[in-house]
């Protein structure tokens, strides 16, 4: 997909090309349920994308929408009315004022030669009348969803000044019966591929930092063992297979290295190794659960789970050695540690009279609060811009991902129906 | 009468029966969509259980077949549960690690693998710590009973393989274990 900003709007006049079939086909899967919100949300009007002549209406508008609507950072106005422009001239500030709109989306969609698109965009600033950003992509038919959310990227980034995470990805392990899937999606949960599947359980994938591989445990071979896997071609080599279990990978942040856990030695403990399985070095030294290791995003300090002051806390150490500080105080369970990507927060698992939830600990405050008001929630990671927290949890009976705002008080669901989904993480 | 026979029985089947279905593997390429490359040999593994699986050695004239095998022998008995929280081995099972232990430094060509197991509650990796834990307590009495390093190894599969698969505490009791598997019997 091309991308280039517009230099003028009057290009419009060269629209009206032969119609190509391109039908959009909307993918069966996952919904988004937004459940209550912040105040000072950023109130944006979306105005559907006028089609291509003879073809049907994108749902770019409706993608790019719901995840403005997931990040908790922004209202969506109605957009319904006789206003129903397609370029900044034919709008009418005073009707989008009248809504309540603080910026406004419109655009429209061009059939090219040879089958592409042209996708064009426009965001407004309502209160002031002028243009924020204008953008034209070019595109194949099976590229909707990519520019719904690079469309949204622009819009989050424009209004809020901080980057779009919605043209990223999330892994997740999805098990029908007895059979498990190793499954990359859009960052939305939409347009999963499958990309493992096994008769024996899948755990802890964790994307490469630039996300090229994938590394995870697999109980195929009768105990768990560490994979890493290209996400390229599909291939793939144990990264450790020792005597005992081998789990938890975690990825240093230049990618050369891994931190893992084994039970060579005994204990589970933790371990680093490099990226092809050599250089094996053991890095906590004791006869405690040390696991779940993640790395800070200055690779230089390991945040890890251990039960060696009697229950499991979150602790942290120099990734060169030396002693372990403990992070965690609050509750007897603090598991499953991530770090955002400002190196600011924690997030993790707090278990509290018999319930798991997703909490969040400001590491220079030591300010702590729940994201979740769910029981038995699980692996909580990071969106790429450190705004949003993925997680599974449970709901029915099963396993559905479900994504949380840093005030803790917008929650989005990420739920195919009919399947267990969990060992969510979000990747670049 | 059949409490002699069935057993002998099983034993027979097993030894006919080469192999066991491995597990199985498949790893997509997942490149544009395409269906294209993919499937890797990985993964797909077969275990022969033949040969020392059955040696007919007798038990006191009782029992002729697999004495692991032999109902009457604490050997027949492979699960260690523990209480919440604990990893520690309670006395109840000492006869039953005895014998294996017993038979291990009889047998030193006889391999064990520990596999602990935790309810499914909390954090799926930190289960698989707690689960290898509860492995560790085995092989650690069976070590001090005598049994060489060599011919045990201790995994965990945490809450990955729940024997009961409900989600009261009865089954997280039975799911609190950890299981005796001689590697010839898988």
């Amino acid at each position: 997909m091309s991308v280039s900003p517009l230099r003028s709007v009057l290009l419009f006049s060269l629209f009206c090309l032969a119609l190509l079939g391109a039908p959009f086909t909307a993918r069966a899967a996952m919904e988004i349920q937004v459940i209550g919100g912040a105040a000072n949300k950023i109130a944006v009007a979306m105005v559907p994308f006028r089609a291509a002549p003879g073809q049907p209406v994108p749902a770019l508008t409706q993608i790019a929408g719901d995840d403005l609507n997931r990040s908790g950072q922004f209202r969506l106005v109605d957009a319904g009315g006789a206003q129903q422009p397609v370029m900044p001239a034919q709008v009418d500030y005073g009707v989008w004022r009248g809504k309540g709109a603080d910026a406004l989306v419109v655009g429209q969609v061009a059939a090219l030669p040879g089958g592409r698109l042209e996708v064009r965009f426009f965001l407004l600033d309502v209160l002031k009348q002028t243009q924020l950003a204008a953008y034209s992509y070019t595109i194949t038919p099976g590229q909707w969803r990519a520019t719904a959310h690079q469309i949204a990227d622009v819009v989050y980034a424009k209004l809020t000044g901080i980057p779009g995470a919605f043209s990223t990805r999330i892994a997740y392990v999805q098990k029908q019966g007895r059979r498990y899937e190793l499954k990359v999606a859009d960052a939305d949960g939409q347009n999963p591929r499958t990309v493992m599947r096994s008769s024996e359980s899948v755990i802890s994938p964790k994307f490469s930092p630039d996300g090229a591989r994938i590394a995870y445990v697999s109980f195929e071979d009768r105990k768990p063992v560490v994979y890493v896997q290209s996400l390229r071609d599909g291939h793939r080599r144990k990264l450790a297979a020792y005597k005992g279990s081998n789990s938890a990978p975690a990825w240093a942040p230049d990618g050369r290295k891994l931190a893992v856990v084994l039970t060579r030695d005994g204990a589970s403990q933790i371990y680093l190794v490099n990226a092809d399985g050599s250089g094996l070095a053991r890095l906590t030294r004791g006869g405690n659960i040390d696991t779940e290791p993640v790395f800070s995003p200055d690779g230089k300090t390991l945040y890890f789970t251990s039960d060696r002051g009697g229950s499991p806390q979150i602790y942290r150490m120099a990734v060169s050695g030396g002693e372990a500080k403990r992070v965690t105080f609050n509750g007897s369970y603090n598991v499953s540690p991530a770090i955002s990507p400002d190196g600011r927060y924690l997030t993790y698992i707090n278990r509290d009279e018999g319930r798991f939830s997703v909490a969040l600990l400001e590491l220079a405050s030591g300010q702590t609060r729940l994201l979740t008001d769910t029981a038995r929630d699980e692996s909580p990671s990071f969106a790429p811009n450190g705004q949003v927290v993925l997680y599974a949890t449970v709901q029915g009976g099963q396993g559905i991902l479900g994504t949380a705002s840093l005030d803790g008080k917008t929650h989005a669901r990420l739920s195919e129906s009919g399947v267990d989904a969990r060992e969510p993480v979000w990747g670049p | 009468m059949n409490k002699i026979f069935w057993p002998v029985l099983v034993a027979l089947t097993l030894s006919a029966c080469g192999t066991t279905g491995g597990t199985k593997a498949t790893v997509e390429d997942r490149t544009g969509g395409k269906t294209a490359a993919a499937t890797t040999g990985q993964g797909t593994e077969t275990t022969g259980v033949g040969g020392s699986g059955v040696t007919g050695s007798a038990m006191g004239g009782q029992y002729a077949g697999d004495p692991r095998k032999d109902p009457a022998s604490p050997l027949s008995k492979r699960s260690v549960y523990f209480d919440f929280d604990s990893f520690v081995v309670k006395d109840e099972y000492r006869p039953m690690l005895e014998a294996h232990a017993g038979y291990l430094m009889s047998k030193r060509d006889a391999h064990v693998i520990l596999q602990g197991n935790a309810d499914e509650r909390g954090s799926r990796e930190y289960n698989l710590a707690l689960g290898q834990k509860r492995a560790e307590a085995v092989r650690k009495a069976l070590s001090v009973l005598g049994v060489s390093d060599a011919q045990m190894e201790a995994i965990s599969f945490g809450e990955e393989k729940p024997r009961n698969e409900g989600h009261d505490e009865a089954a997280y009791a039975e799911n609190r274990r950890t299981d005796v598997v001689y590697s010839d019997e898988k």
